[in-house]
């Protein structure tokens, strides 16, 4: 468990973190939203001490960084930094073997550690392993970096918007990669987006930053249901708020019986994604399958769009 | 036929003092090593093959004038090159009997520009070639050692400046060492200082300024001062300090003069080690730090690699510069290829002020090759 209490940083006599505090649990991802400039980065910088906090401190399992060998901790705690920053003199390999390297693994685990890294986030190692950073895409050079914090299992991750220069598609990729991979070593997880999407789907606690504070910390059905200010609800369009809430709900809690007509949804599926399939559809109601049940059987498990209405609505 | 596209700029700009050099003197013949010359031109020394080598000579600068490719241009101009020094040197040889033993024949003004625009046509044409920086690197070698083989050939003898070497074949090379070890040990030593001043001046601002005015203040002292200023205190310590003499320092020779270059060199090393150490990329450095990478291993795998080019760079700037003024250090009895120039000049004999121009020139050359081809080679993996 990561503790953040108290934690200041002060430029130019301004507080640019002022007083935050945070509990990070182990094994759990926290997301960091809030505007440009608001001090995120900062605060990330803080807990693998890049920079020295001006008040505050932070725990990792009860212990105060500040008691830990610099290097020590910077090596357990896997960091990918804002602009990519990957060693341009170095190829895609050497670059994610870097903290294996330090730490001393044996040539041929670093290796096989590297291609599975690579091979992770949808990076050939034969092809881009040799290459040097300036041959890769913005998005590539990404996905390396993240490769390079993961590369040694760190049991605490910290990341500023890993994840910036992805298209849809790869982004959405490689935010499952990130899901399976945290929960496979149970990783620590602390992140920054600017994207309330990408906090939504990922975060199991989303804290928003404005100001340098901390204005609001809460799992992702807080922040959109109860937004503790006028600032949260603006991050969140007033339109979108409905969806993003259906989004969050799995519709397996809400099927009922009945029948309903046409194509099938999955159970894992959300309600949003149901609501969406019967606005484009046309029907009122859905049925539900699972893989193993034949797609045109007639149809007992169903969700409807009453359900769908009533779960939705503001509280 | 020819229109303007297919006339070359360069070759049709060169065709005239190419063709100039045809009218002035071929070769320059004095009763002794420091009597006025005596002009004679190609037609004297070669009688009708003088006539010959000349309209082969035009005909080859017609063909430049045309656009050729650039291996061809290439090939061409390295054959004129050649082609130039062996009438040269033969020419020496025919007129050198008229004024045994004590005359000399040195190339005149057209055997120069001739010599001139041939290597200008031939260095034009190998920068378009745009070779790899190996082969660059190599196409120096190559020319070195071919004119060295000429040397030792004897095929040149008969020219005064290889009979002024010859005459002088041991204090040659004796100064020879001399100038290289001045010029090479005085930027060894300045790089010793150097670089931990670049470093130190590349962490922290507040020593950067003066360090800079300081060291500015030395490079704008004019070379000959600088030499005269050295002797002062180094002959106190070569006085004062028990042992100073027995190591060989003293108020003139090797000693100020490598302590005037040292100090002259300062300024390129430290300002180009801080310059490289500061351009790598702020995002790079804290990934650096991120990965727990300690100040050490930062220095030696990310920084001082990132800035290598640039120090590089900087190498190649002294060592150009030290070879360059390390003639100057003659003047206080250092040595060094300066000791034929300043005699020369002495006994206004210019075969013995090219005898220490040319190995100079040569070498500085030589140098800035070398160190271009490790520049490009280390910047090839990055950016
Ligand atoms: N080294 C510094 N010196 C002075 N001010 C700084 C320094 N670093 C950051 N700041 C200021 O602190 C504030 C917070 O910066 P920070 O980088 O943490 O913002 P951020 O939330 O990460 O923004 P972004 O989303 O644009 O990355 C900004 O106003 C910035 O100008
Ligand atoms: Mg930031």
């Amino acid at each position: 468990m990561i503790e953040i209490k108290g934690l200041s940083k002060i430029y130019n006599g301004e507080r640019v973190v002022d007083h935050a505090d945070m509990q990070l649990e182990t094994g759990t991802i926290t997301v960091i939203v809030g505007t440009s400039g608001s001090g995120k980065s900062t605060l990330l910088r803080m807990i693998n001490r890049l920079i020295d906090a001006d008040e505050g401190t932070v725990l990792i399992d009860g212990q105060d960084t500040r008691d830990m060998g610099l290097d020590a901790l910077r090596r357990r705690i896997g960091y990918v930094i804002q602009d990519h920053g990957l060693f341009p003199h170095w190829t895609v390999a050497r670059n994610v073997a870097t903290v294996p390297k330090l730490l001393g693994w044996s040539a041929p685990d670093i290796k096989a550690r590297v291609r599975e890294m690579l091979e992770t986030f949808q990076l050939d190692p034969d092809r881009y392993g040799p290459r040097f950073p300036h041959e890769l895409s913005g998005g590539q050079a990404q996905r390396v970096g993240v490769a390079r914090a993961l590369a040694a299992r760190p049991d605490m991750l910290l990341m500023d918007e890993p994840f910036g220069a992805l298209d849809p598609v790869i982004r959405a990729q490689a935010q499952d990669e990130l899901r399976t991979v945290q929960k496979q070593f149970g990783a620590t997880v602390l992140m920054v987006t600017h994207d309330m999407a990408e906090a939504l789907s990922l975060g199991d606690k989303i804290a928003v930053m404005n100001a340098g504070k901390i204005v609001q910390i809460g799992p992702p059905e807080e922040i959109v249901t109860r937004p503790a200010n006028p600032f949260v609800r603006s991050l969140i369009a007033a339109t979108d708020r409905p969806f993003r809430r259906l989004a969050l709900i799995g519709l397996e809690d809400h099927i009922v019986s009945g029948t309903a007509q046409g194509p099938a949804i999955a159970p894992d599926a959300s309600l949003a994604d149901a609501l969406s399939q019967m606005i484009w559809s046309g029907r009122d109601a859905l049925p539900v399958v699972d893989a193993q049940t034949a797609p045109d059987a007639p149809a007992h498990k169903i969700i409807t769009l009453r359900d769908v209405l009533r779960l939705g609505q503001a509280q | 036929m020819i229109n303007r596209a297919r006339i070359d700029r360069l070759g049709f700009w060169l065709f005239w003092p190419g063709m100039a050099a045809l009218l002035l003197p071929f070769a320059g013949v004095r009763r002794s090593r420091i009597a006025l010359p005596d002009a004679q031109s190609l037609s004297n020394t070669f009688g009708n093959w003088g006539y010959v080598a000349g309209a082969v000579y035009l005909a080859v600068l017609l063909a430049f004038v045309v656009r050729l490719s650039p291996v061809w241009r290439v090939g061409l101009g390295g054959l004129l090159c050649v082609a130039l020094v062996l009438v040269t040197g033969r020419g020496a040889h025919l007129l050198a009997p008229d004024v045994a033993p004590y005359g000399r024949v040195s190339p005149g003004a057209g055997a120069w520009l001739a010599l001139a625009v041939a290597g200008l046509l031939w260095a034009d044409a190998m920068v378009r070639l745009r070779p790899p920086p190996l082969w660059r690197l190599a196409t120096g070698g190559a020319v070195l050692g071919g004119v060295c083989t000429l040397i030792a050939s004897g095929y040149l003898d008969d020219l005064s400046v290889i009979v002024e070497y010859h005459n002088r074949a041991r204090s040659f090379w004796s100064e020879a060492r001399a100038h290289i070890l001045l010029a090479l040990g005085s930027f060894g030593v300045a790089c010793l200082i150097g670089l931990p001043l670049g470093l130190w001046a590349a962490k922290s601002r507040a020593i950067r300024g003066p360090l800079a005015s300081v060291l500015t203040g030395l490079q704008t002292i004019p070379s000959i001062a600088m030499f005269g200023l050295m002797i002062v205190p180094l002959g106190w310590v070569a006085a004062n300090v028990p042992g100073a003499g027995a190591i060989g320092i003293s108020g003139i020779g090797m000693a100020p003069a490598f302590l005037a270059l040292v100090l002259y060199a300062l300024l390129p090393v430290v300002s180009n080690t801080e310059a490289g150490l500061r351009a790598v990329p702020p995002a790079t450095e804290e990934a650096a730090r991120a990965m727990g990478l300690n100040a050490r291993q930062r220095l030696w795998q990310v920084e001082i690699p990132l800035a290598l080019p640039v120090l590089l760079t900087g190498a190649r700037i002294v060592l150009v510069q030290n070879i360059g003024l390390a003639t100057v250090g003659a003047l206080i009895g250092a040595g060094g290829f300066g000791a034929f120039v300043f005699q020369g000049l002495g006994q206004s004999a210019v075969d013995l002020i090219l005898l220490g121009t040319i190995p100079t020139v040569a070498l500085a050359f030589m140098t800035a090759l070398l160190l271009d081809t490790a520049v490009a080679l280390c910047r090839k993996d990055h950016r």
